[in-house]
């Protein structure tokens, strides 16, 4: 029994909009995939994912077509499974322990997770709030998926939560990197974000810890017992080539964030971006696929240029797989060496020099080496820079006793989020450096967990 | 909600407004700046802060109406609000970090043009606030657009304002007045040049032959104001700095003013001027004047 596929828009037409690309199971669909679930007794699927959603036991609800009941299965686990259904990794998670895997198709667990949350959404199902209160209140900084877990789970556990937001919307990556066609903003986020509020939590936007307050004060002046920090990655890096600041060069995260967040893809917007007619993308992750399919979506030809081959490519396969389906071109085992510009400053091309792979480096994938004499230059208006991004000072530097490790993370303990400074918890992107949204919302739940054995001491 | 209790025009296309905006008053200090949204799809706007009153919670901010998102918030009105007002973003002034004493015995030059007024208004302030006399020039390209004239005299030393088209005060560009202030005997030990990119890059050109050391305060395009976007990024000293989080003050001898004046025109191109025009109609396709 093969799984069933999902519908999704037509890779032509959805190349010229912005409306989501997978469209998801009907109830027939994910009924019919829940019920090739076999009901392990011991579920790997469940080690396989970061906040250990009971995920046979949703299934089995879906199966039995009570999805409320799968939802408040779902909910005592994730505060965003909307989000979660479409963006995790499932492959290398649920989906990857999934026995089902072994001779075939593993379940679509993903797929029928996002079924489930956009079924309670569409029915005004919300998650079960605390009944009782703890009568202390926590801080959370930052509003993405490390941040809104956190909060959502102290607040189901009867504490009083506040987040503090930089921007001027709630969502973090969830809302200003992940684009529209992945992530849908009003119909998705927004709603798993009233969620979180539901459940009691307060969200104060154009905040930015370290600057507006500290984390001192917040303690010590506005009274939060406990503090946790999921301020997200930082600022992006950039290659330090020679034309690097040309014009047509943008960062990733400002290209997105003015197409997602400020809304630039909607010609009605009056924030703008650069429409280019050939863009090259470079680096090979989910972020920089992203960037691609946006330029594309934003009339583009669009290549990407990656220093190693397809099989080192830290994007999700889906991602890889739909962005080639879209007409995104790959330039692999090719590295940048100079951005050139006209007399004005204007982007004209970018030289470039092929690589082959030599052997292993520490991150265990084969270094890729020059092929000398192999310079060739490609003609371009924009690049795109997607290549990480280095941690933000902003908090570690104003707030005195947290201890970051040698690149600037904060440092926090895995199991609970327990920083160096007492009472201040920190998980996602800020700990471990760009990693995925499910990754940060299990720091996120791990934080609450601790802040709460913290608290109740 | 940011409610703006004060709204003035202080001259042709420039306003002054004083916004409700209790942390941001709790804690900026000279140098810093704010980011706003006058609705809830608007662009966001740095703006430098201009004054601050920590007991009434208000930051004044003041803004010369350059494009569609300037005009727009010139239409608010006292009682209105904005909808987003962030800060204080951006390294407060070097200055006001150093010793008072060895600061007291410094002789101190602020060069201010046009708008750039404003953010040079509050760093005088302070320093005369801590005993501390600083000469300022004003200088604008004519007497109507000088702003913030008496304010500026009761906080500076000595007050020297010139217009280009010599309607007002001295005549001349402000490179000029530095150039007779050193003639005439003056000593300065740093000079704080703000105003528009091109003035500050002159500014540097003479005071590094002058040999005084000059900071200028940057105003690059940014989006977000917290360093995450890079958006704003500026050769200082051969390096690649972000003006939102390492700024937006640097030393002016090291900035490579060719390259943020071009990096300031990024929006602004002949195409870009076309697709605003798609965008927002009849606003903004050249020939305002501003935007050249």
């Amino acid at each position: 029994m093969t799984k069933v596929p999902v519908r999704e828009q037509d890779a032509k037409e959805r190349a010229t909009n912005f409306a989501e690309v997978c469209l998801g199971y009907n109830m027939e669909e994910a009924q019919c995939e829940a019920s090739r679930c076999i009901n392990c007794k011991n579920a790997q699927c469940i080690k396989g994912c970061p906040v250990a959603i009971d995920i046979p036991a949703f299934i089995h609800e879906v199966k039995e077509g009570n999805i409320e009941k799968a939802y408040q299965i779902i909910s005592e686990s994730s505060a965003l499974p909307a989000v979660c259904g479409r963006v995790c990794p499932q492959e290398s998670q649920c989906e990857g322990k999934c026995i089902r895997g072994i001779k075939g198709d593993p379940i679509s667990i993903g797929k029928l997770e996002r079924f489930v949350a956009d079924w309670a959404r569409e029915n005004g199902i919300k998650p079960q709030g605390a009944t009782e209160k703890k009568g202390k209140s926590v801080a959370v900084i930052g509003s993405g998926p490390a941040g809104l877990t956190c909060a959502g789970d102290l607040a189901k556990m009867g504490y009083d939560v506040t987040i503090f937001e930089a921007l001027h919307e709630a969502g973090g990556v969830l809302v200003y990197g992940i684009p529209e066609f992945r992530l849908p903003k009003e119909a998705v986020v927004a709603k798993e974000i009233e969620n979180v509020k539901s459940l009691g939590v307060k969200i104060e936007t154009n905040v930015v810890i370290g600057k507006s307050v500290t984390i001192d004060e917040l303690m010590d002046k506005e009274g939060f017992s406990a503090v946790f920090i999921g301020s997200g990655a930082g600022l992006p890096k950039f290659m330090g080539i020679p034309g690097e600041n040309s014009n047509g060069v943008f960062s990733a995260n400002e290209y997105l964030t003015r197409s997602n967040l400020m809304k630039a893809f909607n010609p009605a917007s009056p924030t703008p971006i650069m429409r280019g007619k050939k863009v090259a993308v470079v680096g090979g992750g989910n972020v920089a696929m992203d960037a691609a399919r946006t330029a594309l979506r934003l009339g583009a030809e669009v290549h990407i240029v990656y220093r190693r081959s397809e099989e080192e490519l830290p994007a999700r396969v889906e991602e890889v797989h739909h962005a080639k389906e879209e007409g995104i071109i790959f330039d692999l085992l090719t590295n940048p060496t100079e951005i050139l510009a006209d007399e004005k400053g204007w982007v004209t091309g970018m030289k470039c020099i092929k690589m082959e792979l030599g052997e292993p480096d520490e991150s265990g994938r084969r270094r890729p080496v020059e092929v000398p004499g192999s310079e060739f230059v490609m003609e371009l208006d924009t690049v795109i820079m997607s290549l990480g991004t280095s941690p933000n000072p902003l908090i570690s530097s104003t707030t005195e006793g947290l201890e970051t490790n040698r690149w600037k993370c904060i440092v926090a303990d895995e199991e609970n989020g327990k920083t160096t400074k007492e009472g201040v918890y920190a998980g996602g992107d800020a700990v471990t450096g760009a990693a995925t949204v499910i990754l940060a919302m299990g720091a996120g739940k791990a934080a609450a967990k601790g802040i709460d054995e913290y608290l109740s001491k | 909600m940011y409610k703006i209790l004060k709204k003035q025009e202080l001259t042709t296309n420039i306003y002054l407004m004083d916004v409700e905006a209790p942390r941001v008053a709790e804690k900026c200090l000279p140098g810093q700046f704010v980011i706003v949204r006058m609705d809830k799809d608007a662009e966001r706007i740095p703006l430098t802060i201009c004054d601050y009153d920590r007991k009434a919670g208000t930051i004044t901010i003041v803004f010369q109406t350059v494009g569609a998102g300037t005009n727009m918030m010139a239409e608010l009105n006292e009682g209105d609000s904005f909808h987003d007002f962030v800060g204080p973003l951006g390294c407060p002034s070097e200055l006001i970090k150093e010793d008072l004493d060895s600061l007291k015995q410094k002789k101190i030059l602020f060069v201010a043009g046009g708008v750039g007024t404003a953010p040079v208004y509050p760093q005088v302030k302070w320093l005369k606030e801590n005993g501390v006399n600083a000469d300022v020039i004003m200088g604008s390209k004519t007497k109507d657009l000088l702003i913030l004239e008496k304010e500026m005299a009761a906080v500076a030393g000595n007050l020297y304002i010139t217009t280009d088209d010599g309607s007002y005060g001295r005549s001349g560009m402000v490179t000029q007045t530095i150039k007779d202030l050193v003639a005439e005997g003056n000593h300065y030990d740093v000079c704080i040049a703000i105003g528009p990119m091109i003035m500050m890059k002159f500014v540097c050109l003479l005071t590094k032959e002058l040999e005084i050391p000059t900071v200028v305060s940057l105003n690059p395009i940014m989006v977000d104001g917290t360093g995450m976007c890079g958006a704003c990024r500026v050769t200082v000293g051969g390096k690649v700095k972000f003006a939102c989080v390492d700024g937006p003050e640097f030393d002016g001898h090291q900035v490579n003013f060719d390259e943020a004046m071009r990096r300031q025109t990024i929006y602004k191109t002949e195409e870009g001027r076309a697709m605003l025009a798609l965008q927002e109609g009849d606003t903004h396709h050249g020939g305002c004047g501003n935007c050249n």
